[in-house]
């Protein structure tokens, strides 16, 4: 059985959050790749090193929900 | 030809690597779990058909058990365990677990008592030294109370029992709470044997690969062609951009944090056993590291250091006192952020893994196989690169805020 709490609920709040920041990110990489074909290599890293980031709050909401 | 025949290998490889996760079993209960075991063993046997041994057994009695499952591979255990296999015995199909008991080492009343976590049986027996009996129960160590048990909590009340009664109630009341004492446990666990090997490994790797560079200083072979370019890239374009001329003095501090944790996030990800030893993803481990980053920072933090962060200028004076704390929070959050993304990243990942594998024992259908493995191998492929993205994030994050601390100000 899953967990019918509000900590799932809260939890699922957190990955929106994620799925909106890291949309965000992509596509302004995106347009940022479009601008410019040669940087692409950095607007790449740039763009993982900051999904990573996000990723990481959104986790944070995860691991409260975890813990409740 | 020969291009066909790597193709398929490398397939295979791929696809044991997904299924045989499946195979690892958490408690070892020697009644009927029968069914589900064979299943999975014989999962584990088959490399090259995956899918087609996932033969639906009749229907199964008890229900497959998927957070039992999980729990037991992201916790720490005193028993590496490594597969279960039925046999027959006295009419009855048993279940044996294969695994290496690793060394117990607990302080109690004074006592430090050494032994091999193989005299538990898994649970079943207490182990008295001198005057401490011990009791293995939920992977925890317990001093035994006077009655020889376990204590359990009912909301206020406690309630004492004998040893063979205190275990039949944890197997009847899964979530009981336990309130005996427990002894001071320096036990090598499973983290703690994986994190020993890794450091074996690292030490050879490392080592060997300095004595070839200085030796010859030409084009590397093999596995330094692969871990030197790594190596350079994390110095040249992510310590020493942040650093600059004090790369040298953090750089062993920053590039055994990197390979620490990209060893050990890899060996988390192989299902069986040397791997399989959920390290970085438990909460201690990455505590420490973020620790270790904490010290690093504040104890090379320089005089500009501490007077931006307790009184910084170019502010209105009434701000100062505001900032101070928010800076001194700051200094506590940020490897707490370190340590939690971590953890969570790649706990996360291995809890998906298991997961998508373990729908194939809970819905029970062959159809199911496909779509799991498929997901499984995608899934995976994702967890490596997490490995090594979480690596490099923790060491450029380290990286930066050393060099906040130890960067020089000229006003």
């Amino acid at each position: 059985m899953g967990i019918t709490t509000i900590a799932s609920i809260g939890a699922g709040l957190a990955v929106l959050g994620a799925g909106l920041g890291i949309g965000k990110i992509g596509s302004a990489a995106m347009d940022a790749i479009a601008r410019q074909p040669e940087a692409a290599g950095k607007v790449q890293t740039a763009m993982i090193i900051a999904a990573a980031l996000v990723e990481g709050v959104a986790l944070f909401g995860v691991v409260v929900a975890l813990i409740a | 030809m020969k291009k066909y025949v790597w193709f398929l290998l490398s397939l295979c490889v791929l696809l044991t690597f997904a299924i045989p996760v499946c195979a690892q079993e958490t408690e070892t209960q020697p009644q009927d779990t029968a069914k589900q075991i064979e299943e999975s063993s014989e999962i584990a046997q088959n490399i090259a058909e995956p899918t087609e041994a996932a033969q639906p057994e009749a229907a199964k009695e008890e229900k497959f058990d998927v957070t039992s499952l999980i729990m037991g591979h992201i916790k720490d255990s005193h028993v590496w365990h490594i597969l279960d296999y039925t046999k027959e015995e006295n009419g009855q199909e048993v279940e044996v677990p294969v695994a290496v008991p690793l060394p117990v080492i607990v302080f109690a009343n004074g006592h430090l008592d050494f032994f091999m976590s193989g005299a538990f049986h898994h649970g079943h027996e207490a182990v008295t030294k001198g005057d401490n009996t011990y009791i293995l129960a939920n992977d925890k160590i317990y001093l035994a109370n006077d009655k020889g048990g376990l204590t359990f909590q009912n909301g206020e009340a406690t309630e004492a029992m004998e040893f063979h009664e205190s275990l039949e109630y944890l197997e009847a009341n899964a979530e009981a709470e336990i309130a005996n004492e427990k002894p001071l446990d320096f036990s090598i666990t499973k983290n703690v044997a994986s994190m020993i090997l890794v450091s074996i490994i690292l030490l050879i790797v490392f080592i060997s690969f300095a004595k070839a560079y200085k030796k010859n200083p030409g084009r590397p072979k093999g596995l330094q062609a692969v871990l030197e370019p790594v190596f350079l890239y994390v110095r040249d374009d992510v310590i020493y951009p942040n650093l600059g001329e004090k790369t040298d003095k953090f750089l062993p501090y920053l590039m055994t944090v990197f390979f620490f944790i990209l060893f050990n996030n890899i060996l988390g990800l192989i299902p069986f056993f040397p791997g399989n030893a959920n390290v970085t993803g438990n909460i201690a481990v990455t505590m420490v590291l973020a620790i270790f980053t904490f010290l690093m920072i504040n104890l090379n933090g320089n005089k500009d250091y501490w007077h931006h962060t307790f009184w910084m200028p170019g502010v209105p004076v009434f701000v100062k006192p505001i900032l101070a704390v928010v800076e001194l929070m700051g200094i506590i959050v940020k490897p707490v952020a370190l340590m939690i993304r971590l953890f969570a990243n790649i706990s996360a990942g291995h809890i998906i893994i298991l997961s998508l594998v373990s729908l194939i024992f809970i819905f029970q259908t062959i159809a199911v196989a496909p779509v799991s493995v498929i997901f499984v191998l995608f899934m995976d492929c994702l967890e490596m690169l997490v490995a090594f993205l979480q690596a490099y994030i923790f060491t450029m994050l380290s990286a930066v805020f050393i060099s906040l601390a130890v960067a020089e100000h000229k006003h």
